[in-house]
């Protein structure tokens, strides 16, 4: 029962391609969510921000999409991905209630900060839904991210690659 | 005999013979504590000497009878009234008489079987133990003294190594493998993890020990699971081709080794859970069973005769009725690669994602 010591040499590796080891990563994905506008006049005002999107999944259609999208186009789509798809899906940055009411002394939900820090609530968010595998799958995404009008009528389904 | 502590009373001290030259061995107690007790083998003898100490020198000790005991239990923490006890012996010392004087008793229990480990858990305790009771009219007096005992095995004449490719559609594709399926307690696990599809923004990979303690049967059965090591086997991101070497040293965590249904009351299973984590601290994991066994140490000429008998006793055994065997059985999921869980799931999902698998 002589006590060998144990083999700890590394089990045989397949030499990887160089291709692969110096092309770019499969898993390239970039969302920005910036500009935001504020459209309209009065009481119609609404703010709008440009949702960016660059990548090589070939689960998006378009490698490179931009659209415009308001506060309520997100809300819709975390309302979409919690019914239709099983993931967990990360909350929005607030509503804002308390600064769409009158008499404030700023520019309530029109403020430059207040949009900013929105605006990066929004993009965190974005990144945080369109990296999941699972929401990757819903078409609710995919409309939001890259047609040009969200069609609040649309019929919810999976995207299968093909 | 006086009801307010005047009466007589006894101290009872248990020695064993080979006190001196039997090695100890740690184990943890109830409260996580490590203490050393006299560690046996199956088979071995177990003799020694009981001395009753008399606390009132010249008064007399009346009794009803002294007796030895070797038990072997399985207490549930929380059915604690209930010992099961799959070893007991008796050895009478003293019939109902009277001592008056301090005696020493001598008493030997020839080969006794110790058929598994000793195992104190979150929800139950196996146990050895040698118990003296001198019993009297109104109250008995007890000593115990707790032994531990170990279940050695050789080496598995089937080990082979578990490859296996797993992932999620179209986004992650890996292929790992583990050199064996069954490891001792102080052996290396080398593996490697072969990336073949990256679409996920990996930013760790690390190897969890986990210790699934099965207690109850049938409709009342509870899993505690333990995560007994993480130990982080990449920091960055992978690409397709790329390897990623394992070698996790078992020997510095505390494990036991695999045991399956212990006289039907509860199971200790271990299982290597592979854990990857992306970018926005979703995790992807994939379970695998691994057999643990304990390996005897080499035998020195000063170890005991009996120890030795002991030891040669395993080799090759496939006695059935030992259930606790651990080199000759087949046990369920390793040996082929054929999966038994094949899903690669994040936590944050209800429901399994279905692998990919070829």
């Amino acid at each position: 029962m002589a006590d060998a010591i144990a083999d700890t040499r590394r089990l045989y590796t397949k030499p990887q391609n160089l291709n692969d080891a110096y092309g770019p990563p499969s898993n390239f994905l970039e969302i920005d969510v910036s500009n935001p506008e504020t459209v309209g006049v009065g009481r119609g005002r609404y703010t709008t921000y440009e949702v960016r999107l660059k990548t090589n999944l070939p689960i998006f259609k378009l490698k490179e999409s931009s659209v415009r999208r308001r506060y309520s186009d997100f809300e819709w789509l975390r309302a979409e991905l919690e019914r239709e798809s099983k993931v967990v899906v990360p909350p929005l940055p607030g509503k804002a209630l308390f600064r769409q009411l009158p008499f404030r002394g700023d520019d309530g939900i029109f403020d430059d900060s207040f949009i900013e820090e929105r605006r990066q609530g929004l993009e965190q968010f974005l990144n945080k839904v369109a990296g999941h595998p699972l929401a990757q799958n819903e078409r609710c995404l995919h409309m939001f991210l890259q047609d040009e009008f969200v069609d609040k009528n649309y019929t919810p389904s999976k995207i299968r690659q093909a | 005999m006086n009801f307010f502590g005047f009466g007589q009373t006894a101290e009872i001290d248990i020695v064993l013979n080979d006190a001196e030259t039997r090695k100890k061995a740690e184990h943890n107690s109830e409260d996580g504590r490590k203490d050393k007790y006299f560690l046996f083998y199956d088979g071995e003898t177990v003799s020694g000497k009981v001395n009753v100490t008399l606390k009132y020198p010249g008064k007399r000790l009346e009794h009803n009878g002294i007796k030895v005991e070797f038990v072997g239990q399985i207490e549930m923490y929380y059915d604690r009234g209930n010992h099961h006890e799959f070893v007991s012996l008796v050895k009478d010392l003293a019939r109902p008489g009277e001592l008056t004087q301090s005696q020493t008793f001598d008493f030997e229990f020839t080969h006794v079987e110790k058929p598994y480990e000793s195992y104190t858990g979150q929800n139950v305790k196996l146990r050895y133990f040698i118990k003296v009771t001198i019993t009297r009219k109104l109250s008995d007096i007890t000593k115990e003294l707790d032994i531990v005992v170990h279940t050695l095995s050789t080496y598995p004449d089937l080990n082979s190594s578990i490859k296996m490719e797993v992932g999620i559609e179209d986004c992650l594709h890996i292929e790992f493998e583990y050199n064996k399926s069954k490891y001792h307690l102080k052996d290396v696990i080398v593996g490697k993890i072969y990336f073949l599809l990256v679409r996920i923004k990996i930013r760790h990979m690390e190897i969890d020990i986990i210790r699934r303690e099965t207690t109850g049967t049938g409709a009342s059965v509870y899993n505690e699971n333990d995560t007994i090591a993480k130990y982080e086997i990449m920091d960055g991101a992978p690409v397709r081709g790329e390897s990623i070497p394992i070698r996790l040293f078992l020997a510095s965590y505390e494990l036991t080794p695999t045991m399956k249904d212990v006289n039907k009351k509860f199971s200790v299973r271990y299982f290597l859970n592979l854990v990857l984590i992306d970018e926005e601290d979703r995790r992807y994991f994939k379970q695998q069973e691994i057999i643990l066994w304990r390996k005897g140490d080499i035998v020195k000429k000063s170890m005991s005769h009996q120890a030795i008998i002991a030891a040669q006793r395993f080799e090759g055994s496939s006695n059935p009725e030992r259930s606790h065997s651990q080199s000759a059985e087949d046990f369920p999921n390793a040996m082929t690669g054929a999966p038994s869980e094949e899903t690669f799931t994040d936590p944050d999902l209800e429901q399994a994602v279905n692998a990919a698998q070829r």
